[in-house]
């Protein structure tokens, strides 16, 4: 656990970088600091590790105060990922991600299979670990530069934009593959990002900090959509709270009706018959669906052949069966025959919702929060 | 005694050298960058030329100035106190080392330069001269500015062998083990290498008037 | 009357043997001229490599820096020679020999031969140095403090291997030039070196046998060894540098964002400040 106890920051020309910050990040979960530019979150994030150390105010990790460790000693126990990933251009991938080990003079040997299996859990193959880094893409450095700073256990972790560098679709699955990781290791991991999508995607708490390093909020994502703190937050949080909110509730209790389906390389004159409102879902052998076929006003003589992926409309998203609204939402309206597919964990068809059902339920999950105790009164 | 007195005692010996000196290292820095110019431009545009170029002209720099005023001799037929053979060697220094300049400085110019210029219409000898040329003057001064520095102070060494200049100060003072001709020598040299110098440097400053105005704000 | 210079008896002379043995040999001179450039560099390198590496991760005391290179480029060597044998020779009186390599008397002569040498041979060793380290990305600075490397460790285990390509640019070019003003040396007595050859049959130019075919077997045997000695040191380059650093692994890249193949034009200028 991270304590944050009115730190303060100030350069000598006067700039006060940090002002009175005082907030806890939890054990095991991951904090992220957000804000406009100067809004002091990776100076924040850099006094943690003691690259800056405040002008007043204390840090304490696990109640112990950091001012009294050494810093080297204390940054050797702290992962530390940052923007560019600041990979040694002289060493090959495998010795870039076991330079803690071997600053802490563990055996070589050791160091390095420990780091080939890190290489295999962010994502990149074994050719990978000969490699320099000069030789990666963005994203694979990224990747590096998260095995680098998992190398030696710790069990904190500072992110200072980790995945701002790159292009969105990177960015995306590398967030995705974070949450993952995270999921498996538990680790306390402090994040900065100037992007509030992302700090409400990887999230368990948020702090908002304005300009001039003043803390704004500390919530949980779905608090800060729901329950902005003040303007200047409702501003930096931005459009579409309430359908972003979505995001975080659970489709539970969603009417899920059958959906009889045709699978791929079987007949085409059996479509008909299995179709409902002139569309039926192709599923493959696994009864994955892969896409709807469009049957309005073709005759029958046209429905020669098998069934295949040229043929189907690819148009609609899947939700998973216990994913949240906003995923079934958007199953709904996206799907061409206007029935969201829902799907198992293996990606096996469950059934169809339609639109109205799923905005029904939204409306019964909005009603019952209108009704909870207000806060008047309360901190 | 002092250096002045020597100078006023030594005056047109001292002149005389001194002017020696300025075109022992001023001819060659001209014919020098004459020539460097057209091969660095085939340098830098046929990938191919670069490699074996440079290191041609690495070797060549490689040679030490000494060994070059000796051997010139044999090849040009003129007689090893010929002050012919220091120019014609500084000349080899300085294509040497500007060569490689030259060639760097027009692969160095921002290649949307390059591009926007082409797009509009320039033809290739029009983007030479008025957009990779100009731009790659700063650079070439700056080369230049070494050559010219290092060609004054190398023609002293020819004084090894026996060529009159401002060297012959040194030969002097170690002769008769008199401090002030060799302080004198010493004066002398590092004032005309800083006025090339600074004729370079103005020059420069002149052929790139965007510089200045940048410099300005 | 000069006779005219000609070539024609350079192989000659190269080829007599007796011209390689003895004390005034080939192989006596190469010795000696070795030596004097060995202790100057290696020298110089004890004196600019800690200091280069101090003021480049510090970043204090650059300007000191920057200007010795330049300002001594101007100082011609040779008054600079005469110079320090006129003010310090006097007063050396030691009288030791060191055979095959200093002759009696010659230590009078060697010393300040040495201190001009060493003094050639750290600007360019110095602006490399702190050139190559300040130019270490920032980002891989940062982490390296921030995983928990001392100062020690990150100029040891990170700006140094990733400066070392300029550093050793910068020990050839102090090379090269060490070579070329002991050459010039053997203007002074009891010197020895490869410039004697050039220096000593300049007073029997008469002799078609041992005047200017030795000027020149000399001359092409100081170039030979400028060459050789620069060779080696590239040599030392492609040994000692990470193949990450100087780019020289398989083309065979998983990126599309090559890194810039480009010189830009603040490599020149190091180049140059180290020319």
């Amino acid at each position: 656990m991270i304590r944050f106890d009115s730190v303060t920051k100030r350069y000598p020309d006067g700039t006060v970088a940090v002002n009175d910050l005082s907030f806890e990040a939890a054990s095991h979960q991951i904090t992220v600091l957000v804000g406009p530019s100067g809004c002091g979150k990776t100076t924040s994030l850099r006094m943690i590790n003691r690259l800056i150390d405040p002008s007043e105010g204390r840090i304490w990790i696990d109640d112990k105060d950091i001012s009294k460790e050494s810093p080297a000693k204390l940054r050797r126990g702290i992962g530390y990922v940052i923007q560019q990933a600041g990979l040694f251009p002289h060493r090959t991938v495998v010795d870039n991600v076991a330079t803690v080990p071997f600053l802490l003079k563990q055996d070589r040997k050791q160091a390095r299979a420990h780091a080939m299996e890190l290489l295999d859990r962010v994502g990149l193959p074994p050719q990978f670990a000969k490699r320099y880094p000069a030789q990666l893409s963005g994203g694979q450095q990224q990747r590096v530069g998260v095995a680098r700073a998992l190398a030696a256990d710790p069990k904190i972790m500072l992110m200072d934009e980790p995945f701002s560098a790159v292009d969105p679709v990177v960015r995306a699955q590398l967030q995705d593959e974070f949450l993952r990781l995270q999921a498996e290791l538990g680790k306390t991991i402090v994040f900065v990002t100037h992007d509030i999508d992302e700090a409400i995607k990887l999230g368990d708490h948020v702090a908002v900090l304005r300009v001039g390093g003043k803390l704004a909020q500390f919530a949980t994502p779905a608090e800060l959509l729901s329950r902005p703190a003040d303007s200047f937050v409702a501003g930096f949080v931005g459009r579409d709270r309430g359908y972003r909110a979505l995001g975080f509730t659970v489709a539970d209790e969603l009417p899920l009706h059958e959906e009889s389906a045709i699978t791929l390389g079987s007949d085409l004159a059996d479509a008909p018959r299995l179709a409902r409102d002139g569309w039926v879902l192709v599923v493959d052998a696994e009864h994955n669906p892969q896409g709807w076929l469009a049957l309005t006003g073709v005759p029958d003589s046209a429905l020669q052949g098998e069934v295949t992926p040229d043929l189907l409309n690819l148009g609609g998203t899947l939700a998973a069966q216990g994913g949240t609204l906003r995923e079934a939402l958007d199953a709904a309206l996206s799907s061409p025959s206007g029935r969201g597919v829902i799907v198992d964990d293996d990606g096996r068809l469950v059934g169809t919702v339609s639109p109205s059902e799923v905005l029904a339920r939204i409306e019964a999950h909005a009603e019952e929060a209108r009704h909870a105790p207000a806060e008047i009164g309360t901190s | 005694m002092s250096p002045w007195t020597y100078f006023r005692d030594h005056q047109s010996d001292v002149l005389h050298w001194l002017w020696t000196n300025a075109w022992l290292a001023g001819v060659p820095l001209v014919i020098g960058l004459v020539i460097a110019l057209p091969l660095g431009y085939l340098a830098s545009r046929y990938r191919w030329v670069y490699p074996p170029t440079v290191t041609l002209a690495g070797l060549l720099y490689t040679i030490p100035s000494l060994a070059l005023f000796i051997v010139l001799p044999g090849l040009l037929g003129t007689q090893i106190l010929d002050a012919i053979n220091v120019a014609v060697a500084l000349t080899v220094y300085t294509v040497a080392l500007l060569v490689r300049v030259v060639a760097d400085a027009l692969n160095a110019v921002p290649s949307d330069a390059n591009s926007a210029a082409t797009a509009m219409g320039f033809t290739r000898r029009q983007r030479l001269f008025g957009v990779e040329l100009p731009l790659a003057v700063p650079v070439v001064a700056a080369g230049l500015r070494v050559a010219a520095v290092s060609n004054v102070s190398l023609v002293s060494v020819a004084s090894v062998i026996g060529v009159p200049q401002l060297g012959s100060l040194f030969t002097e003072g170690f002769q008769t083990t008199n401090y002030a001709p060799i302080v004198l020598g010493l004066i002398l040299v590092v004032a005309l290498a800083l006025v090339f110098d600074g004729v370079i440097l103005f020059g420069a400053r002149l052929l790139t008037p965007w510089q200045r105005a940048v410099r300005a704000r | 009357m000069n006779p005219t210079l000609s070539f024609s008896n350079v192989l000659t002379w190269l080829n007599d043997p007796e011209n390689w043995r003895g004390a005034d040999g080939v192989l006596a001179h190469l010795r000696e001229h070795i030596f004097y450039t060995l202790i100057a560099v290696v020298i110089a390198v004890l004196i600019a490599l800690p200091l280069g590496l101090l003021i480049g991760h510090t970043g204090r005391g650059v300007v000191l820096g920057a200007g010795s290179a330049n300002a001594l480029r101007a100082v011609p060597t040779f008054g600079l020679l005469i110079l320090l044998v006129v003010w310090i020779s006097p007063k050396i009186h030691a009288k030791q020999e060191v055979s095959g390599l200093i002759q009696q008397g010659g230590l009078a002569y060697l010393i300040p031969t040495e201190i001009v040498l060493i003094v050639l041979a750290i600007p360019p060793i110095l602006t490399n140095t702190y050139a190559g380290v300040q130019n270490v990305d920032p980002a891989v600075r940062d982490a390296a403090r921030g995983m928990g490397m001392t100062g020690g460790q990150v100029v040891r285990k990170v700006e140094l291997p990733i400066a070392l390509p300029l550093i050793i640019s910068g020990i050839r070019s102090a090379t090269l030039q060490v070579i070329a003003t002991a050459t010039v040396a053997a203007y002074l007595p009891f010197l020895g070196g490869l410039g004697r050859f050039l220096v000593d049959g300049l007073t029997t130019l008469n002799d078609p046998h041992d005047g200017y075919p030795k000027m020149v077997s000399g001359a092409i045997l100081v170039a030979a060894l400028a060459v050789v000695a620069d060779l080696l040191l590239i040599g030392l380059q492609r040994l000692i540098v990470s193949p990450g650093v100087s780019g020289r692994y398989s083309r065979r890249k998983t990126a599309p964002d090559a890194t810039a193949e480009k010189t830009s034009v603040q490599d020149i200028t190091v180049d140059l400040a180290g020319a």
